[in-house]
């Protein structure tokens, strides 16, 4: 009656140890894999190394080598975050969080590792803990994932029962307690400063950075937030090393690793799969997602969550990594993409998502508060046929005003990314839907030159 | 139109509102797992809304006591989070994932079905107050869509057709 989130069956007989980190454990009836069948399937090994036998700063620098960048959306090198971390010995209160508060729009593969392997997060937050001297950790979840809450609870108690979690941890003088905090709602939450001051149980209004978490973060303390999937890499990389860890990916990508990517939509077989940084687009599409179902053509595609930008059918041979989606205009996101059939009217699509990200915003930074409802307002119409001559060059000056640098955080940019691509692909269907009795357009000096 | 009764009147209370002492001491064990208490507050009306369905008027004050911040900040964090609700819910809480997937999906078409059926669109809650609709961001079930999630149990691959068996199961 409730079903678990599945992963694709395409390379569900093709995982192995070597060449799935994340996925190699999932268990084929897609139940929780709890603590004796992770330690029989080689878990918590890694974190035995990273605290018996490894210096902290030593952990970092395996990460660092790595090239492992955040997998929460923005691509962030973490090594790099964590190095940001004072050196300070005597600012010894520090934060590990992990920010498991999935809401992007198309994206549901944090929620298959906290479902399915509660115990590789608690293991890839004890090594990070560690390297980063945390002495506490929170998983910051939204509220809805109430599998995921229950799972990872349960984990933590079989964890704390083993000695894997509590006072010296494997006799190694190391103490790290961590609990599960679930959210109430509200997209930006996962902003990483609106995720800190919804931890502390104010608004989640974004904070203004510098200062960053690392200097100052929840409480005024040290604090290191990084995303799910990300943690789920460290175990594999601190247990399996730089060398391998490096050689996951197609060569030609300049990220490293392996990466859950999918494909939604009206796509014959939609799931989730763990591959290699750097297969093409069309590999995802045509041989993971088998193609567009029948009846039902590729219109445009988004590589990874409604931020980021529509792409033709003719960019699906551009490579999976950050870079490799850069090239043809936006950015990989989260990496689980989505196909827009030819039966969907792109304003009726954006007007649906930028309800999302006004109702969204957190209303604390003017353009962001005022200019998403303005576009829903204008595509609204657009979809209505009563659009006025003036209204497309409205929606790209509100494309140019929400734009990156010029709101508080990065909500707004990524709203408007998918509109600018819209009208920039699909130009006419926006303009159909100007009323045919309008005034004629303006000067258009809405855009600034 | 269809605006649910328990909407009207029971907005205004008259009655004093009071902590039960199972939410009182569930609001205290949550503290402790914080540096401050006041990171307990989403917690503490999420304690509230769970025995009473919905946060009362009054229940600032309280939390706020025990939390040690003042009722105004409470509040402002009850009206930010919209899965807090600060007037009379249904039974049951019927939430339609309103990602761009689940539009693809044809979730609006579920929409207007269970408008259709229960008389009530989006935010409102039916007449024999059994059901709340209400928008949810993503449910992290795009490979299923369209994704609808009633009180704790998350279905995949619903259509307009399939509402009315779904909703039976909740009284």
């Amino acid at each position: 009656m409730k079903p678990l989130t599945s992963i694709g069956p395409a390379n569900r007989t093709a995982r192995n140890e070597e060449t799935h980190p994340l996925t190699w454990r999932l268990r084929d009836d897609a139940q929780p894999v709890w603590l004796a069948e992770y330690q029989q399937k080689n878990g918590y090994a890694a974190a035995r190394k990273a605290l018996g036998e490894m210096a902290q700063a030593d952990i970092v620098q395996t990460v660092k080598d790595s090239g492992l960048k955040g997998r929460g959306g923005a691509g962030f090198p973490t090594g790099v975050k964590w190095g940001l971390m004072p050196a300070d010995e005597a600012m010894n209160i520090r934060y590990l969080l992990c920010n498991a508060d999935e809401m992007e729009p198309n994206t549901w593969k944090d929620r298959l590792l906290m479902e399915q392997l509660p115990h590789l997060l608690i293991e890839g937050m004890l090594i990070s803990a560690r390297a980063l001297k945390a002495y506490r950790g929170y998983i910051f979840l939204r509220g809805e994932y109430v599998d995921a809450a229950a799972n990872l609870n349960r984990a933590i108690e079989e964890a704390k029962a083993a000695g894997l979690l509590g006072k010296n941890i494997l006799g190694s003088g190391f103490d790290f307690e961590l609990f599960v905090h679930t959210g109430a709602g509200r997209y930006i939450c996962g902003e990483e400063t609106a995720l800190i001051n919804s931890l502390e149980g104010r608004r989640a209004n974004p904070r203004a950075k510098p200062p960053f978490p690392a200097a100052v973060g929840v409480w005024g303390k040290p604090t290191c937030v990084n995303n799910v999937e990300t943690l789920c890499n460290v175990p594999a990389i601190i247990g399996s090393g730089v060398d391998w860890y490096k050689s996951l990916a197609r060569p030609g990508s300049e990220d490293h690793g392996s990466k859950l990517m999918g494909f939604s939509g009206k796509v014959k077989n939609p799931g989730l799969w763990e591959l290699p940084f750097g297969i093409s687009a069309r590999e995802l599409f045509e041989d993971y997602a088998g193609g567009m179902r029948d009846g039902y053509r590729l219109k445009c595609w988004q590589p990874g969550g409604a931020g980021t930008g529509f792409l033709l059918p003719e960019h699906l041979d551009a490579s999976m990594y950050a870079a490799g989606i850069a090239k043809v205009g936006t950015r990989m996101g989260t990496g689980l993409a989505l196909a827009v059939d030819d039966s969907v009217n792109m304003v009726s699509l954006l007007r649906n998502m930028e309800e999302f990200f006004s109702r969204e915003s957190c209303g604390f930074c003017t353009p962001c508060r005022d200019g998403l409802p303005w576009s829903v307002k204008i595509l609204r119409a657009l979809e209505r046929g009563q659009g006025s001559r003036d209204d497309i060059e409205t929606l790209l000056g509100l494309v140019n005003f929400l734009g990156p640098g010029k709101t508080f955080c990065a909500h707004a940019p990524g709203a408007v990314e998918p509109l600018g691509s819209a009208i920039k692909y699909f130009r006419a269907e926006f303009e159909a839907g100007v009323a045919s009795h309008a005034a004629p357009a303006t000067t258009g000096q809405f855009v600034p030159a | 139109m269809n605006q649910a009764p328990l909407n009207d009147n029971s907005l205004i209370q008259t009655y004093r509102f009071a902590l039960s002492e199972a939410e009182r001491s569930a609001i205290e064990h949550e503290m402790h797992h914080y540096e401050d208490p006041r990171a307990a507050s989403i917690e503490a009306l999420k304690i509230v809304q769970k025995a009473r369905g919905w946060v009362p008027d009054g229940a600032a004050d309280a939390i706020g006591a025990i939390l040690g911040i003042p009722a105004s900040d409470v509040e402002g964090v009850a009206t930010f989070y919209s899965q807090i609700f600060r007037q009379p819910v249904g039974r049951h809480i019927i939430r339609v994932c309103d990602s761009m997937t689940c539009f693809i999906g044809g979730h609006e078409a579920v929409v207007a079905s269970i408008q259709q059926q229960l008389g009530i669109g989006l935010g409102q809650t039916s007449a024999d107050g059994r059901f709340t609709l209400l928008p949810v961001c993503c449910l992290g079930n795009c490979d299923k869509a369209p994704a609808v999630m009633i009180d704790d149990d998350t279905f995949g691959d619903v259509r307009p057709d399939g509402v009315a068996q779904l909703l039976e199961v909740y009284p």
